[in-house]
């Protein structure tokens, strides 16, 4: 069970990783037709509930799928399929924004001393993608050792069961508080082994100032490395193109048109906006924090502490907060705030990781020149910090909202049927045979946040 | 100065006072009784008018999450009536001390077995069945024994029993069919299973969509099709060792100071007034009279040739077992 844990996550965490290297590079570097809309699209997979994801891969790669059953899709062929197109493309985008921090000057000096492309990867941006690479891989395991309706269904069954759903047994058919404590332990130790094991490396040393503004395609031009960013780009496409055009093709023969969407549209938004919020208040401290922290141990803490959310896994976080508020009869709007500090905290890891690094940048750069003006406070926040962060704050906010919008585990727990947000919705279309309307609310679902990123991708990039 | 907070109270209260004269029955129930596909408005709606009082759904998930709220919340419970349990889960339910006489003439009940229990009345039920699609499969098994035997190619969704009903159910099945063989029996039908899911509606999904030409679920499954979409693609098997049976259950909270309202929800449920909803809104078999007899096609299959059902005590004691079975041999590869 917890090898293969192991080995799914690993493998998972791998195979999502480093081609994710090759593709941010790639849209780093490259323009093309499409390619805002590629870059949008990276976070979509993030907003899909796993059901609705789930059944997009079936329809490509599923025995009656696109690809007319080539290959044998249910088992760890089809959980690494699922978790690839979960994860590259986050990969992807955590290493693009890195990469888009770098500053053009960098760039220049790179072509004044006649870097070949080789060099430029070397000394100026694999030091800023291997500061995001520990972090971003990391959560990316985590997210595949808890990801366990992708583990069961596509891995054909209980043979490939992970940790979490012995945890999950444990609380729900056993009921059982005390074992499901014990498992949850022995995950957040397996975890914090990972973490350590992995994390040497884990902050941000760039103490680079960041820049606006990029420095394309001088250094791209040799055949080979268009090559190969053809093919990283091509790649992105094909794995992640797919299973949305599924969602979209499935959605469209029954576009919701009913009452119910929209009123859970509105719910989502809601949950999402006040949890994008929250987990941008909870994030900005530990990231200042973080930035001016000396010690190494300290920084290490803090990011074990941004993914905690995932280590322990939420139905156990959520089953604690549920005994601890219980005596307090806590109605709707209680049950709302629940859902919105849970999915703060599942955001979490995402925020933190998109903002350490900007604010490392930041604090760098202008500690001492705010000291010497005796800007501190919230007159600082306001006409230096926040300016400055706007772009890191916009992305990590969307990245929030996008995290809350696809999240079934909160509301399934807290819910009470009066809450009803748009993956609710489509679980319980689904448990009522209506299947084609869950389709098209997953279309609905999959276009508001599409529309959502987009939005933010503009309001990030506008000076 | 202390006195104003006091009679700010004092007027809120009197304030109000009226709204809480009308009674508020809490229902716990399962999320799919009450969307809005399901029977749970229009049953609200009939009992509110013949009682003056206001009914409050809550519903924290399917019928184990049910289950699992009140073990949480134990005495501290806010509700009056639970509706929802089915007998693989009311000797546990029953454990926890919280339920009591229901009262109410339990021949009243028509279900397919005798019913005996004082704690929970039934509102519904249906025999589980493997539904099949018959564009893909043209003879499809007609005993479990054929469906355990049958070709590796043609396969089936499950669902997970520590996690859903219906996947629970089927544990039942194969136990009361193949008792102690029931191991090897799962090890059988292992080549035919294309996957196993935590919920219904997943396997169901998957099924629709045409990954497997056959999913576990319930007889009354193929009548949705039938009547719903107009469709007699997908319909159920019938087994010459009979069916496991589905009983959906209810009981009142002894401790709730709504316990005489919760009886006459009781009693109401076993009126047409709350069965007519049943057939159509929770696609189950009513278990009582309705007030016009069910349509033609919603059970072309007929009844399963036996009903088998273990009693809620027996199921209680060893499911973790069977359970434990099912999982080692469809779990070693």
């Amino acid at each position: 069970m917890l090898s293969f844990t192991l080995l799914q996550a690993g493998l998972s965490t791998g195979l999502s990783v480093v081609p994710a290297i090759a593709v941010a590079r790639a849209l780093h570097r490259r323009e093309f037709p499409g390619r805002s809309f590629l870059v949008v699209l990276l976070i979509l997979p993030l907003t899909l509930p796993a059901i609705a994801a789930i059944l997009g891969v079936t329809q490509v790669y599923g025995p009656n799928g696109w690809l007319g059953g080539w290959f044998q899709l249910y088992g760890l062929t089809g959980i690494l399929i699922a978790h690839v197109f979960f994860n590259l493309p986050l990969a992807a985008r955590l290493l693009l924004s890195r990469l888009e921090s770098i500053p053009a000057d960098s760039y220049r000096l790179g072509a004044q001393l006649g870097f070949a492309p080789r060099d430029i990867l070397r000394h100026i941006e694999w030091p800023v993608m291997r500061a995001a690479l520990a972090p971003a891989a990391l959560l990316i395991f985590l997210l595949c050792a808890a990801s366990f309706a992708v583990v069961l269904i596509l891995g054909g069954g209980p043979q490939a069961a992970t940790l979490e759903v012995a945890i999950y047994q444990s609380l729900r058919l056993d009921f059982d508080p005390a074992r499901a404590s014990a498992l949850a332990i022995a995950q957040v130790l397996l975890c914090t082994a990972v973490v350590i094991a992995g994390g040497r490396k884990l902050l941000p040393e760039s103490s680079m100032a960041a820049g606006k503004g990029l420095w394309k395609n001088a250094y791209a031009r040799s055949p080979g490395s268009l090559a190969l960013d053809t093919s990283a780009i091509m790649l992105t496409v094909l794995i992640v193109v797919p299973p949305l055009a599924a969602i979209l093709i499935n959605g469209l023969s029954s576009l919701p048109a009913a009452n119910a969407v929209m009123k859970a549209a509105f719910t989502s938004l809601t949950i999402g906006l006040a949890s994008a919020a929250l987990a941008l208040i909870l994030s900005m401290p530990l990231a200042y924090f973080g930035a001016r922290a000396a010690s190494e141990p300290s920084r290490r803490f803090l990011t074990i502490l941004s993914l905690s959310a995932w280590m322990l896994p939420p139905a156990v976080i959520a089953t604690g907060w549920f005994i601890a508020l219980l005596p307090f009869h806590f109605g709707g709007l209680g049950t709302a705030l629940l859902i919105v500090a849970m999915n703060a905290l599942m955001a979490l890891p995402f925020v933190y990781g998109g903002l350490a690094a900007p604010v490392a940048e930041l604090t760098a750069r202008d500690d001492k020149l705010c000291a010497s003006l005796g800007l501190r406070g919230l007159s600082r926040l306001r006409s230096i910090d926040l300016p400055s962060l706007r772009a890191p704050l916009v992305l990590a906010g969307a990245m929030a909202f996008a995290v809350s919008l696809g999240d079934l585990t909160a509301i399934t727990l807290f819910g009470s049927g009066d809450i009803q947000t748009l993956p609710a919705l489509i679980y319980r279309q689904m448990g009522s045979y209506r299947m084609a309307d869950s389709a098209g609310t997953a279309l609905f679902l999959a276009a508001s946040s599409f529309a959502a990123m987009w939005f933010a991708e503009v309001w990030a990039r506008k000076t | 100065m202390k006195k104003y907070p006091t009679i700010a109270v004092f007027s809120f209260l009197a304030f109000i006072a009226p709204a809480e004269a009308k009674q508020t029955l809490t229902i716990y129930t399962y999320d799919s009784f009450v969307t809005e596909w399901g029977p749970g408005g229009k049953i609200k709606q009939a009992f509110e008018t013949s009682c003056d009082c206001t009914i409050e759904w809550v519903a924290p998930g399917d019928g184990v999450a049910l289950l699992n709220r009140l073990k949480l919340e134990g005495s501290g419970t806010q509700a009056d009536l639970v509706l929802g349990l089915d007998t693989s889960l009311t000797a546990e339910a029953q454990a926890l001390g919280l339920f009591g006489r229901h009262g109410i003439d339990k021949t009243r009940a028509k279900v397919p077995v005798p019913w005996a229990d004082d704690v929970f009345l039934p509102y519904d039920y249906a025999h589980f069945a493997v539904i099949y699609d018959s564009e893909k499969i043209t003879s499809p098994p007609k005993s479990l024994a054929e469906l355990v035997d049958g070709p590796a190619e043609e396969k089936i969704v499950l669902q997970d029993p520590r996690s859903s009903t219906p996947g629970l159910g089927f544990v039942m099945w194969m136990k009361s069919v193949y008792g102690g063989k029931a191991g090897e029996a799962w090890s059988k039908l292992k080549r035919r299973v294309l996957t196993t899911t935590p919920g219904w509606s997943e396997s169901y999904a998957l099924f629709t969509k045409g990954d497997a030409p056959m999913v576990m679920s319930y007889l009354t499954s193929s009548a949705y099709h039938r009547i719903s979409e107009n469709s007699a693609r997908y319909k159920a098997a019938i087994f010459s060792e009979g069916h496991y049976l589905q009983i959906e259950v209810a009981g009142l909270i002894e401790a709730s100071p709504e316990k005489e309202l919760a009886r006459k929800f009781l009693d109401f449920m076993l009126t047409p007034g709350f069965q007519d909803q049943i057939p159509q809104g929770n696609w189950m078999f009513p278990a009582s009279d309705t007030s016009s007899p069910l349509p033609a096609n919603f059970n072309e299959e007929g009844a399963p040739p036996k009903t088998l059902l273990f009693s809620p005590e027996e199921a209680a004691a060893n499911r973790k077992a069977w359970i434990e079975e099912w999982l080692n041999a469809i779990a070693t590869p």
